[in-house]
């Protein structure tokens, strides 16, 4: 399927693994990375982007901007795109976390070569586009000429069976998944989800799968374009084309994985492949409960936390944080009446920012501080001091374990 | 372009992320100063100071995983130090040291050879690297279009030129 999207990037027939090819890109898309892109971007000397219409940019790393500086690189963005006539530029109030930006505002579809600042922009391959993230150089580039060049990606295929068990979602598979194949197992491949268990998963879950590729080492995430995937971009009245790989596809490798009955899965400290099923890990003390990110902060996830924390608690001595992955997000749970009863339970709601997540700011982890979280890496010094312990898990773990103050099961709670 | 590096190694295992080399919380600036004094400060927060200029790295697999922050790869260049042999890297941050002219290799089996303080010969353009044992360890070269990047000094010169030749 990757190899189809490149040949269609790179007006082929075909491309094969191991290929270089220049790929047209159909979307780029940045968030404050662009200030680092500048540089180089006027240092190439093209003056004006490529195509301001195949640009979307907005702010999500330091939302509110913490410092003075920020807000001054906020401003050279702000100035940049009115000047080059970036149309699609979402600004502060109007932003949200830019994958899932990118995904809700139907911007990617089936078929785009889609090339974004960022390294989980490997979520976006779930509506079955081919969507690699990149550094700042490489982002001036593209601003500048509308090609990358791309190493043809083998394609690993992962496929899934078999039903959950109980609060058990996409996050847990896809920690089962890195545990089992490890942090480097995708090292510049494309990784293909398939079978019933991706099938049957609806939107909001494929991306969880796709986004965590990023922790596989892989290039690009994908899942076949289909009707659930038509359903989601309905309102973007853009033109569905399916896509799929072809029965006879080859792989490099393919991982099978039943995960029928599957319980919750966690990465331990400090690396995402470092897995344990909860059973082990229950009763860990946590200081810190974290729900946000690109990876697990949709309204789905939301739901799930406002599910457990009706009439509960969080526990004394913890704070839970909960900081939705857009402000489209933030407006749904406003209006289902999901944020009164985060602050009714003693969560924290914020504005929609990667803060937390990336150590930046709006909430840091303090030395020797245990954290439970929602989101993508547990590296050392990732979420804050390079002593903080950070666990990985589900919404559903997530919000258990902060209403009990300790690593829970949350088909328990 | 310069081909011969000899200098003093610095060593680490696998899995070394970004986080690692530069944590989050320095992001908020575009000085590349801040990002070279604060360079692996989560592995050991007198590192920086001690680089000298002209050093190497070497690491295990799957180096530069992690973010797509090309502060990583540019606090390193910022110190000085002179290429990276990994036995294996991440993409983004394999592209983004190549995209800024920064020698990055992959080669296998020399992690196991030489620990910290070592001094190493690279030889980029025969693709070998001799360790103080007096083995001489070959590497695959690096593909013609990166090292086509890599001889004009990075991604930017590259495209200068190309461009200033379009219009001639």
């Amino acid at each position: 399927m990757s190899e189809k999207v490149l040949a269609r990037a790179s007006h082929t027939e075909s491309v094969s693994p191991g290929q270089i090819v220049d790929g047209d890109v159909d979307l780029l898309y940045m968030h404050e990375m662009l200030a680092m892109a500048l540089l180089p971007f006027n240092e190439i000397g093209t003056m004006k982007v490529w195509d301001p219409e195949k640009i979307v940019v907005t702010l999500d790393h330091w939302v509110p901007p913490p410092t003075p500086e920020i807000a001054k690189m906020h401003q050279s963005i702000r100035d940049f795109c009115r000047k080059q006539g970036i149309r699609r530029f979402h600004d502060v109030g109007d932003h949200g976390i830019v994958h899932q930006l990118i995904a809700e505002r139907g911007y990617a579809h089936p078929w785009d070569l889609v090339i974004g600042s960022d390294s989980h922009t490997n979520m976006v391959g779930a509506v079955g586009a081919f969507a690699a993230g990149i550094g700042a150089t490489d982002t001036a580039a593209v601003m500048a000429k509308g090609q990358l060049w791309l190493r043809v990606p083998e394609t690993m295929r992962v496929d899934i069976h078999g039903t959950l068990g109980e609060r058990t979602g996409a996050k847990d598979v896809i920690l089962k998944v890195i545990g089992t194949t490890g942090d480097d197992a995708a090292r510049y491949a494309a990784v293909e989800f398939t079978g019933p268990t991706v099938k049957a998963f609806p939107m909001n879950e494929r991306f969880v799968l796709c986004n965590m590729t990023t922790e596989m080492g892989a290039k690009v995430g994908m899942i076949a374009a289909d009707q659930v995937t038509k359903e989601y971009l309905a309102h973007t009245g853009h033109r569905f084309e399916a896509i799929g790989s072809d029965e006879d596809a080859s792989f490099v490798k393919t991982f099978t994985f039943d995960v029928d009955g599957m319980g919750p899965q966690v990465a331990c400290p400090s690396n995402p492949a470092n897995l344990k099923p909860v059973e082990e890990v229950e009763g860990t003390k946590i200081d810190v409960a974290f729900l946000g990110s690109c990876t697990n902060a949709r309204i789905e996830d939301l739901r799930i936390a406002a599910e457990l924390l009706r009439g509960e608690k969080v526990a004394p001595g913890v704070r839970f944080q909960i900081t939705p992955a857009s402000q489209i997000i933030y407006r749904q749970a406003l209006k289902e009446g999901l944020v009164e009863v985060f602050m009714d339970a003693g969560a924290m709601f914020t504005s929609s920012t990667c803060g937390p997540c990336f150590g930046g700011h709006l909430g840091t982890l303090a030395g020797d501080e245990v954290c439970i979280s929602s989101t993508n890496r547990n590296y050392p010094g990732r979420m804050g001091s390079p002593t903080a312990q950070v666990y990985l898990a589900s919404p559903w773990t997530v919000t258990a374990s902060a209403i009990h103050g300790e690593i829970t099961d949350p088909r328990k709670a | 372009m310069q081909t011969r590096f000899q200098g003093r190694v610095w060593t680490f295992g696998d899995d070394i992320s970004t986080d690692h080399i530069i944590a989050g919380k320095y992001l908020g600036t575009t000085d590349p100063k801040v990002f070279a004094d604060h360079a692996f400060e989560a592995v050991d927060p007198t590192w920086a100071k001690n680089v000298r200029p002209g050093d190497l790295i070497v690491a295990g697999t799957n180096f530069g995983c992690g973010s797509s922050r090309e502060q990583a790869p540019v606090a390193l260049k910022t110190l000085g130090i002179s290429a990276i042999l990994a036995t294996s890297f991440a993409r983004i941050f394999f592209r983004n040291a190549i995209n800024l002219g920064f020698p990055v290799i992959e080669c296998a089996g020399l992690r196991d050879l030489v620990k910290s303080g070592d001094e190493i010969d690279l030889d980029l353009a025969g693709g070998e690297v001799r360790v103080p044992s007096g083995v001489m360890l070959k590497f695959t070269p690096l593909p013609p279009n990166v090292l086509e990047i890599l001889e004009a000094g990075g991604l930017v010169p590259k495209l200068k030129k190309e461009l200033a030749s379009r219009a001639r």
